[in-house]
């Protein structure tokens, strides 16, 4: 069985899709906003449902969740999301199908696969790769797979126009930061502070500072993640980058009251309000 | 597999296609940092000397060998000599690891230390030495494992460690390196993430070997000494392998010497509930669980496995990085024993030589009881009694209760 493939007639190939994102969110004057789900949280019809609202409600690009059972660098709303969906009956195979289903119903987002390693190892990097791309996905994204070990997959991902997104943290030091940047597909993905994903009442101190050290060195888009919570954050990072990412936080807003798509979209529509004001 | 990136580390990552550095970006530096430190420590003599200092003086090295005359003499074979780390301080090998480790932490400067523990041992000896050396210590550990290890707890708490419960995924060892690893990639400025086993990212399993290669090294001198000759067979145990590794490690030019290592079977394979990652054809392959690319028992999807054995420190769905490379060298051999096996050997030894052996090394026990009877009396079994049994008491009468009834 493969995969059934994307109907929605996407143009160019994963990589140029996501920079064309990020182009006119920046020829419009602000950051790009991409949150995250988690496919088949609470279940699949449900996810559907959000990330299809999310899309509609401004959502410039999206990162959709490939659940894994040991998501060790995800703090506890994402690995409760990761968990209920596996629960669920969520697999690789089906998170794929899931993705398909999104291109079908018209939604034309640039999608981002983010997943661990192992579900791809087990399916098989290749075919992994070919199936994400024949889904409609444009990107992957792989917290535990640093560019050292990554040969196979980018160059899986290079066959099939796909953007492996690297990413750096706080942590890295310049040169590495520089070598990481030069190698990343599409944009880069910057860990906002030493931690994992989760909400946080404030932004890290120094995230400017990290933001203005690694601008310096890549010429690939900026994007940042963990911990942005709220509108007010959200405007705050995007003065400083090209994109931000919103995951748990968004999670707890579609689970607060009995309407996931509604709330979710709500919550998008503030964040891109909260963009828009920014300047 | 270094590619054109600009590589952060000195020694090789890999054991053949195995080990390497699956972790988020935040902590490569953080095992760069690590790497350097080790190599760093590993040249200079005076943390030498006072690494042996304290294995000496501390922990109580050497540990003997027991020749094992009564088990030897019933079973009719090969002469079975237990190498005795469970008179180490703290009762089990772990020690060896936790001193090395955090002698390096301070050396590091880092001022707080953080744990995994399944059984609770290595968060014993983990939160021993943190006392010792005036480290901030915190263990975490899974509910479940909390529940049945509850005086191992209670010395943690003692010792001035913090016990945080881990209730996500099934509230075991797995999800306790889950969260170990979480509080690292957190805190990992002053936090030095003090791994028992020789498994995670490198430069783990390469450090953690060469802190237990003291196991082989006195027992490789030892057997000469007392036998004459080298062993026909080293057996031991195998979890994540660190107790093995360290025991294997001073044997592997020794060609004459077969190295076997006997993984956790439960209650059996058919029933799905082992920890025997080389031995499950559909379940064990390669694959990646904490940082390292090795044998992983996981379902089709690639989701890590639900594990079981009688004994928490076998009790896991990866095994160490070397270890599968040895075996796909053919230079080590790895087999199994189930509960029963394993409750069995740990009767037998406590009746014939008064050694309450820990469920773990019942398991090399088992393997060495099977063997014996197959070979001579001019051959010689080399055990590692890894831990001692206090902390099972509970779990072995229950098990034996259970089969009276």
């Amino acid at each position: 069985m493969t995969i059934s493939e994307a109907s929605t007639v996407l143009t160019g190939s994963g990589i140029q899709r996501i920079s064309r994102a990020f182009q006119q969110a920046r020829e419009a004057g602000y950051a790009a906003l991409m949150p995250y789900f988690t496919l088949g949280y609470p279940d699949a019809p449900t996810s559907l449902e959000v990330i299809e609202a999310m899309a509609e409600a401004g959502a410039d690009l999206i990162e959709l969740g490939v659940p894994f059972s040991d998501p060790l660098a995800d703090g506890p709303t994402i690995q409760h999301s990761t968990h209920m969906a596996l629960e669920k009956g969520m697999s690789v195979r089906a998170c794929l199908e899931l993705t398909a289903e999104l291109r079908r119903r018209g939604v034309r987002q640039p999608f981002l696969l983010m997943g661990y390693v192992n579900p791809i190892l087990a399916y098989g990097v290749e075919r992994y790769v070919a199936d994400a791309a024949r889904s409609g996905a444009d990107g992957l994204i792989v917290p535990d797979l640093p560019p050292e070990e990554a040969e196979t997959l980018e160059a899986a991902c290079r066959d099939h126009g796909l953007a492996l997104v690297y990413l750096v943290s706080p942590t890295s030091p310049p040169e590495r930061v520089a070598l990481v940047a030069g190698r990343t597909g599409g944009f880069l993905y910057l860990v906002s502070l030493t931690g994992v994903t989760g909400a946080r009442s404030e932004l890290p101190p120094g995230l400017a500072d990290f933001i203005a050290r690694v601008r310096q060195v890549a010429c690939t888009p900026l994007a940042v993640g963990f911990g942005i919570s709220t509108p007010e954050q959200a405007r705050l990072v995007g003065q400083l980058a090209d994109g931000v990412i919103v995951g748990s936080a968004l999670i707890e807003a579609a689970g607060r009251d009995g309407h996931p798509a509604q709330a979710a979209a709500d919550f998008i529509r503030a964040l891109k309000q909260a963009l828009h004001s920014g300047g | 597999m270094i590619t054109s990136t600009q590589s952060l580390t000195q020694l090789s990552t890999k054991f053949g296609p195995y080990g390497g550095q699956f972790i988020p970006e935040v902590l490569m530096p953080a095992v760069a940092e690590l790497e350097q430190a080790y190599l760093e420590a590993q040249a200079d003599a005076s943390f030498q000397a006072e690494f042996a200092r304290l294995l000496r003086e501390y922990v109580g090295r050497p540990t003997p060998l027991t020749f094992a005359a009564h088990l030897s003499d019933e079973l009719g074979g090969a002469r079975i000599y237990l190498k005795r780390e469970d008179l180490a301080h703290t009762g089990a090998h772990k020690i060896n690891n936790a001193l090395g480790q955090a002698l390096l932490a301070k050396r590091m400067g880092k001022r707080r230390v953080v744990a995994e523990t399944g059984a609770g041992q290595h968060g014993v000896a983990t939160a021993t030495v943190a006392a010792l050396l005036g480290l901030e210590c915190v263990v975490y550990m899974g509910s479940v494992d909390m529940a049945r290890q509850q005086p191992n707890v209670q010395r943690m708490h003692l010792l001035g460690a913090e016990v945080r419960p881990v209730e996500s995924g099934s509230r075991t060892l797995k999800d306790a390196v889950n969260e170990a690893i979480r509080d690292w990639v957190t805190n990992v400025s002053h936090t030095h993430y003090l791994l028992g086993s020789a498994l995670g990212p490198h430069p783990y399993p390469t450090m953690v070997r060469d802190f237990q290669a003291v196991i082989g090294l006195e027992a490789r001198a030892q057997i000469l000494e007392q036998a004459g000759r080298l062993p026909d067979a080293c057996i031991a145990c195998v979890g994540g392998g660190s107790n093995a590794i360290g025991l294997f490690h001073a044997f592997r030019d020794d060609p004459g010497v077969r190295l076997i290592g006997v993984e956790a079977g439960g209650e059996g394979l058919e029933s799905g509930r082992h920890a025997s990652r080389f031995s499950d054809p559909k379940r064990g392959r390669p694959g990646v669980l904490h940082g390292t690319y090795t044998w992983v028992l996981q379902d089709e999807d690639g989701q890590v496995a639900e594990t079981h054995s009688i004994s928490a420190g076998l009790d896991y769905a990866a095994v160490g990085p070397e270890h599968a490379f040895l075996r796909d060298q053919g230079r080590a051999e790895y087999t199994t024993a189930d509960d029963r096996s394993a409750l069995r050997a740990f009767q037998y030894l406590a009746r014939s030589e008064g050694i309450l052996a820990a469920l773990e090394s019942s398991h090399a026990v088992a393997e060495a009881i099977r063997l014996a009877p197959q070979l001579s009396a001019d051959d010689i079994l080399l055990v590692n009694l890894s831990g001692r049994g206090d902390k099972d008491l509970e779990t072995i009468l229950k098990a034996l209760g259970k089969e009276e009834m």
